[in-house]
């Protein structure tokens, strides 16, 4: 039988648009110090390290083993695993899956992302097949925009429901001291912005960031040893299930009652694990990958926050501020700062934070249970739900 | 460690290049082999992990280009950049702990598509060393350079391994060089980067493969031949290789002192029966067996030539024909586990070598070996 895991301990950089001071193991090593340092344990406790990243933005193979002078990898086993966007919360589950194996007990995962040396757009364009998909979808945001056109087309949203999510990220992240954009944006200033891909504008878009984050994961067996409360991973599950990003679009999905199949099956996994039925009254925060504002309607509904269409209303309603009753990204979430290997680990470090009660001005009264996703590839998703309490059994 | 069986193994052949299939049919053809060979369908594997590396490939996300052949729909799926036999470790990972019950690992490589060159000069520091040149083949001849010197090896010893390896090709239907070689011919080769000639060095290819692992449980329902995972275990060194010495293996020598330890292996000479290794270059072989325990420091060179690494030798290397026979990277990690696999079940065809109980598998990532991971299968639970 496997072990439970908890995170015990979180390091994050100041998320910037460019830090041009250090070089990607000096970045990745002040991410990596602050874990240890909030763990109270040094590199040499560490039994194993796990690393992600995308490999075509900072132009660097064989991460793993370049980053051993920053990640302290050193006559350590280090694995590398990359994703996509979905690589934070890959490098999250596979340090839980580490630790949950029984062969190691304290595994340190690491994210980064240095994206002012990189050619953001010209790198995700290499994602989509070269015969089929390059010549239509250029970078990250025409898939998005495609997306955010079927579901205006299908559920009536407007560009004004979409900017409310986008001023919301930007509100909470004025409370996070980590966050890249520190704007106080209003919906006009939204909706003013220019289009990138109709009927997405620039304000409506997650910004390109330096940072990196890492994360310590221990097992049942040793968190008594960490000064931290523990944070515990209850569930993982993931679906990565498309090969062309025309894909998601074809009708046999949206006839199957499918909107976001990978984000569906993949909560409904942890959900069942958990027993969590209405994850609108149980959860007490979430921390999504929600790349761009349609994102943030959307992905409520196919998390099960609400019904089909109903991801305006629910926004519009409050629920996800702060002070609602599942505020959602206090951090400023994904539009707010994306260094992307770091992102989905990012929104697993925050939910541990959130449960030991230490989000300082973003933190949430109370939280007992709380939800991370990752989103990347080809419309893939992550999930994972964390709680205060040690989980009956391992159910990874 | 619980115990975790290898239920199926598919290897595509190796070829220099294989023009008419693109990552997604290698991968297929992989899976479909291992499917067969673990008598299962898609359906009854619960999770997969991808091996790719998007340098290689010419895409990022190089997985997202598998998934359908890979028949990870509605699965949890991961992907492990770097050696297949790190894939496996993750895939066995999961397996452990509790959540699946069977994992599916694949790995795929197109050096017909790459630029073997640029990409690997792209593991060396973009500041201080890439402008150097340097890059998977120079590194490894300042290694096998700091090796020979060291230890007093000559250039013939490591030819040796070369003549050996490719003769063992003959026997290996898959491989992608079997040649008949002299020592004489391997020294008159012409150099690469001396000491290396071409003829010590892997050749590019393309190919894939894919196993699958199985809980105790699992495995003995789905084959009447497991193949027991005993011990694993994986170490990195440093980076830069001025960080380094590159005469010592200390790395290796830490991953295999603990994936022994698992297997409770005290002699390996004496208890392991069969080694598959990358052997990328011909002077790694020798430094490799080093380092698994098979010799003390410098004496690869002496081992190999008393015939003990041989096929019929005391302890048989590479009876394959190895990565000098054909080097589809990250594919020829899990390529050296398929191999322990097939030789314990004794289903090896014409290289199969009698009586193997106990094999070692062994993988590397990043410049000059700097990452080993060592696995013992055994066909003992």
């Amino acid at each position: 039988m496997g072990k439970r895991v908890a995170v015990v301990g979180v390091g994050m950089t100041k998320q910037r648009s460019s830090r041009p001071d250090v070089n990607g193991q000096e970045l990745i090593n002040e991410a990596v110090r602050a874990a240890l340092e909030d763990a109270g344990i040094s590199r040499r406790d560490i039994d194993a390290v796990v690393i992600g990243n995308m490999d075509h933005f900072e132009g660097i193979n064989y991460v793993d083993t370049w980053s051993v002078d920053g990640s302290g990898a050193l006559m350590k086993p280090i694995m590398k695993l990359t994703t996509g966007g979905t690589t934070g919360t890959t490098v999250a589950m596979a340090a839980y899956y580490h630790v949950a194996s029984g062969l190691f007990d304290r595994v340190l995962a690491i994210g980064w992302e240095k994206n002012s040396e990189s050619d953001t757009t010209g790198a995700i364009i290499t994602a989509f097949d070269p015969f089929w998909d390059r010549p239509i979808f250029a970078g990250a945001v025409a898939g998005l925009a495609l997306e955010a056109t079927q579901y205006m087309h299908l559920t009536g949203a407007t560009e004004e429901d979409a900017a409310y999510v986008a001023v919301r990220e930007r509100r909470h992240a004025l409370n996070n001291p980590y966050a890249h954009l520190h704007i106080n944006l209003t919906i006009e200033d939204v909706m003013n912005s220019p289009y990138l891909s109709w009927p997405v504008k620039m304000g409506d878009m997650c910004p390109r960031t330096d940072g990196a984050c890492a994360v310590i994961f221990a097992s049942e067996d040793v968190v008594d040893e960490f000064p931290n409360r523990p944070a515990w991973i209850l569930a993982v599950a993931d679906r990565h299930l498309w090969a062309y990003t025309s894909d998601p679009y074809v009708n046999q999905a949206l006839e199957n009652g499918w909107w976001f199949p990978a984000l569906e099956w993949a909560a409904r996994e942890v959900y069942d694990k958990v027993g969590i039925r209405d994850p609108l009254k149980e959860v007490d925060v979430a921390e999504l990958y929600l790349p761009y504002s349609f994102a943030g309607l959307r992905y409520m509904e196919s998390l099960g926050f609400c019904g089909r269409g109903e991801g305006p209303a629910l926004v519009r309603s409050g629920a996800t501020d702060m002070g609602g009753k599942c505020p959602v990204n206090p951090s400023g979430g994904v539009m707010s700062s994306n260094a992307i290997g770091a992102t989905g680990l990012l929104r697993v470090a925050e939910c541990a934070l959130q449960i030991q009660g230490r989000a300082g001005d973003r933190q949430v009264p109370e939280v007992k249970i709380a939800l991370a996703t990752g989103f990347g590839g080809c419309f893939w998703s992550d999930v994972l739900l964390m709680g205060r309490e040690m989980p009956e059994k391992p159910r990874g | 460690m619980e115990p975790v069986a290898v239920v199926g193994v598919g290897m595509t052949a190796m070829r220099r290049e294989r023009r008419e299939d693109g990552y997604a049919d290698l991968v297929y053809e992989a899976v479909r082999l291992a499917l067969e060979d673990a008598g299962m369908t898609i359906d009854q594997v619960d999770n997969v992990v991808t091996v790719s590396n998007d340098f290689f490939d010419g895409r990022t996300i190089s997985s997202m280009a598998v998934q359908d052949a890979c028949g990870s729909y509605d699965k949890n799926v991961s992907t492990v950049e770097g050696d297949g036999t790190f894939g496996a470790f993750y895939g066995l990972m999961r397996i452990l702990s509790g959540s699946f019950e069977t994992t599916l690992v694949c790995a795929h490589h197109k050096g017909s598509e790459s630029v073997m060159p640029l990409i690997t000069n792209a593991m060396f520091d973009p500041v201080y060393e890439r402008f150097l040149g340097v890059e998977a083949v120079t590194s490894s001849a300042l290694q096998a350079r700091a090796y020979m010197d060291r230890f007093g090896v000559s250039e013939e010893d490591c030819a040796l391994v070369s003549v050996k390896n490719h003769a063992n090709a003959f026997r290996n239907p898959l491989a992608q060089l079997p040649l008949e070689l002299t020592v004489e011919e391997v020294m008159s080769s012409p150099y690469v980067a001396e000491p290396l000639k071409v003829l010590d060095c892997c050749p590019i290819s393309d190919g894939a493969s894919a196993v699958i692992l199985a809980s105790a449980e699992r495995a003995e329902k789905i084959t009447s031949k497991p193949v027991w995972v005993k011990g694993v275990a994986h170490c990195c060194d440093a980076y830069h290789l001025g960080d380094r010495d590159l005469s010592d293996v200390r790395a290796l020598r830490d991953a295999a002192r603990r994936a022994y330890s698992m297997a409770g292996i005290s002699d390996p000479r004496r208890e392991i029966d069969l080694v598959e290794l990358y052997d990328a270059f011909s002077y790694m072989e020798l430094m490799w067996l080093e380092g698994l325990g098979f010799c003390g420091p410098g004496e690869g060179g002496k081992l190999t030539a008393s015939g003990s690494t041989a096929p019929e030798g005391e302890i048989p290397v590479n009876p394959s024909g190895g990565c000098l026979s054909g080097h589809p990277v990250l594919v020829a990690g899990l390529n050296r586990l398929i191999e322990c696999v097939l030789q314990i079940r004794g289903e090896a065809g014409e290289r199969q070598v009698d009586n193997v109980r106990t094999a070692v598998a062994h993988g590397i990532n990043g410049p000059c070996g700097q990452s080993h991971c060592v696995w013992v299968l055994g066909g003992e639970r």
